[in-house]
């Protein structure tokens, strides 16, 4: 591990000059603040139960579906294109050094961005001047809930890279990834089949996996650590998958 | 360990298949440290697979590797630490300034801070490329892009160079800084270029390993692959005269081991080409010219010498694709000289 905060501080000075990183930052966060301007009018209409950030955060998907991609996709997909990834693996570092060095500059770009919304919530504070606005709660639960699930969406956008020299094709193949954990699995659980008596186990394992319970719980202040594990656990895995990604494409190149 | 070095480079019955298709069959050779080796070969014969297999990049599929004594399969990660390479295509971040890429470079070849600066100062200089270390990679011209591969390639100091087709692309001038530089590595570091260029490689190179299809097909300095492919001397004659009967016994005299190897048909002037052999290696060209044109019976226009080049060598060892291992050099049937 040596060669990581080499690889890790490259990266991240990579993406910061890469074009392709303020694009993403710049649809970001419009987005998010058209979003959260969204919310703001709804809330001055008519009294609302739950807090803005809640409400913010339950659009979460939104821009992890392109922003992932966008972020993750030239990382390995890119080295390969190029070649420069037979120059990188030459030199006395290991497959997972590179892989980890990649994945989290890319994380770190995603807490970031993340991070940059932070400024809507203290410029509500600063001009509504009513600290009731600023449910500080739902607030950090919700950050919480990003940073952690933010492990294992990073990760499968770097394993979709790792499987193609296309950054294109990678792109969409982590959309594909994300699409399917973050709604399919919620589709699958909504399915009347599950409520059959022999599909029992099979729901429990499907209400584990369900991403927007995560975020409920998150953003009520419950940070159970069996979700915690599923991101870790998942990210684990996606990333052992991009070093073997890696590595058999070597072989049979 | 013994107390004798070992060679830089190791390499037995190396064998890489494809899904199938091999690419390298049992190719064995070594280098000794300091030698300058060139790899030729025709496309597609396996010189780029067996550096990537030199360098750990690739696994093999079957036989032995060991560089500087330590092999290449179970210690690859030492290995890495002993070799420079550029890959074929010369691959080169395109986002990047000169200057930060060797940096890059050197702090993964775990070069230490204080030592860095000065080392690409060095390599900048030793390359030419003062000028543009500042300036973006991706806009550099083709010759500067190369030599960036082979600053990267030398940056660390390693014992053994693996430069895949360095000099492709590059103008006179700038192959001219490339083979100094290359000579100026000679006996400290060990070597391996590949090249299409023979003149290059001749130029370059204390020997050369020529592979077709997966195998050595030939091995040795350029001067040993002359003698070894062509196996004589050849002298070309235009001459006018008495040639069948007269011309013979005229050889005979100078030397026993003369032959006609080829006859042309004579020109308006009366003149034919003729091909001559022999098994001597010094030149009879005088003893040839004063012989025939002592006696007045021919007249002789013009008399030289055949300098095998090893584009010769080449053509030949690759047509013939004769293993040099099985067969005789001597039972080769003697290749066409090409124009």
């Amino acid at each position: 591990m040596k060669h990581f905060t080499t690889i890790l501080s490259h990266e991240i000075r990579m993406l910061l000059v890469s074009p392709s990183t303020y694009i993403a930052a710049v649809l970001f966060l419009s987005v998010m603040g058209f979003v959260f301007s969204g919310i703001l009018e709804r809330y001055s209409a008519a009294a609302q139960e739950t807090s803005p950030a809640a409400v913010f955060f339950q659009l979460f998907w939104l821009p992890v579906f392109f922003m992932v991609p966008l972020l993750t996709m030239k990382c390995l997909a890119e080295e390969r294109r190029l070649g420069t990834l037979e120059t990188l693996l030459t030199a006395p570092v290991s497959t997972t050094e590179v892989v980890l060095g990649k994945y989290f500059a890319a994380y770190f770009l995603y807490l970031l961005l993340w991070g940059a919304t932070g400024g809507f919530f203290y410029i509500m504070h600063r001009f509504a001047g009513d600290a009731r606005f600023l449910d500080l709660g739902p607030l950090l639960g919700g950050y919480l809930f990003i940073a952690v699930s933010g492990l294992l969406y990073i990760a499968l956008g770097v394993f979709a890279s790792s499987l193609s020299r296309n950054q294109a094709v990678a792109g969409i193949l982590a959309f594909t990834l994300l699409f399917g954990i973050i709604i399919g699995v919620r589709f699958v659980g909504s399915l009347e089949l599950l409520n059959l008596e022999a599909m029992e186990s099979l729901r429990a394992a499907i209400d584990y996996t369900m991403v927007f319970r995560h975020l409920e719980d998150f953003t009520r202040g419950v940070v159970d650590t069996r979700q915690v594990l599923f991101y870790v656990s998942g990210t684990v895995l996606a990333l052992i998958f991009s070093i073997l990604g890696v590595e058999a494409k070597l072989l049979h190149s | 360990m013994s107390s004798a070095e070992p060679p830089a480079i190791e390499v037995r019955d190396l064998v890489k298949t494809y899904s199938g298709h091999t690419a390298v069959s049992k190719i064995s050779f070594t280098v000794a440290p300091g030698e300058v080796l060139g790899f030729l070969g025709p496309n597609g014969a396996g010189k780029s697979t067996t550096m990537r297999i030199l360098t750990g990049y690739l696994p093999a599929t079957a036989g032995e590797v060991n560089v500087c004594g330590v092999p290449v399969a179970s210690r690859g990660d030492e290995v890495k630490k002993f070799i420079g390479y550029m890959p074929e295509n010369n691959p080169l971040p395109d986002d990047m300034r000169v200057a930060e890429y060797l940096h890059y470079r050197g702090r993964l070849k775990e070069i230490t801070r204080r030592k860095l600066g000065p080392r690409i100062d060095e390599v900048l200089e030793l390359c030419d490329l003062t000028r543009v270390r500042h300036r973006i990679i991706g806009k550099l011209s083709k010759g500067f892009r190369q030599r960036v591969g082979i600053a990267e390639a030398i940056l660390a100091e390693p014992p053994v160079i693996i430069m895949d087709e360095p000099t492709i692309g590059l103008d006179p001038h700038q192959i001219q800084i490339v083979r100094d530089l290359i000579a100026s590595l000679r006996g400290r570091m060990t070597v391996i270029i590949s090249s299409h260029i023979l003149p290059e490689i001749e130029m370059t190179c204390d020997r050369v390993l020529i592979i077709n299809q997966g195998r050595v097909v030939a091995a040795g300095t350029p001067a040993d692959l002359r003698r070894e492919v062509f196996g004589q001397a050849r002298y070309e004659l235009e001459i006018a005269g008495d040639l069948a009967v007269a011309l013979p016994s005229a050889l005979a005299q100078i030397d026993p081991s003369l032959q006609i190897a080829e006859t042309g048909a004579a020109d308006a002037g009366g003149f034919s080409q003729l091909t001559l052999t022999s098994t001597r290696d010094d030149d009879l060209g005088e003893a040839l010219l004063h012989a025939l044109t002592a006696t007045g019976s021919f007249r002789v226009r013009s008399l030289c010498r055949i300098q095998p080049t090893l584009e010769d060598v080449f053509l030949a060892a690759t047509r013939r694709g004769w293993e040099l291992l099985d067969t005789p050099a001597s039972a080769a049937p003697t290749p066409k000289r090409t124009p």
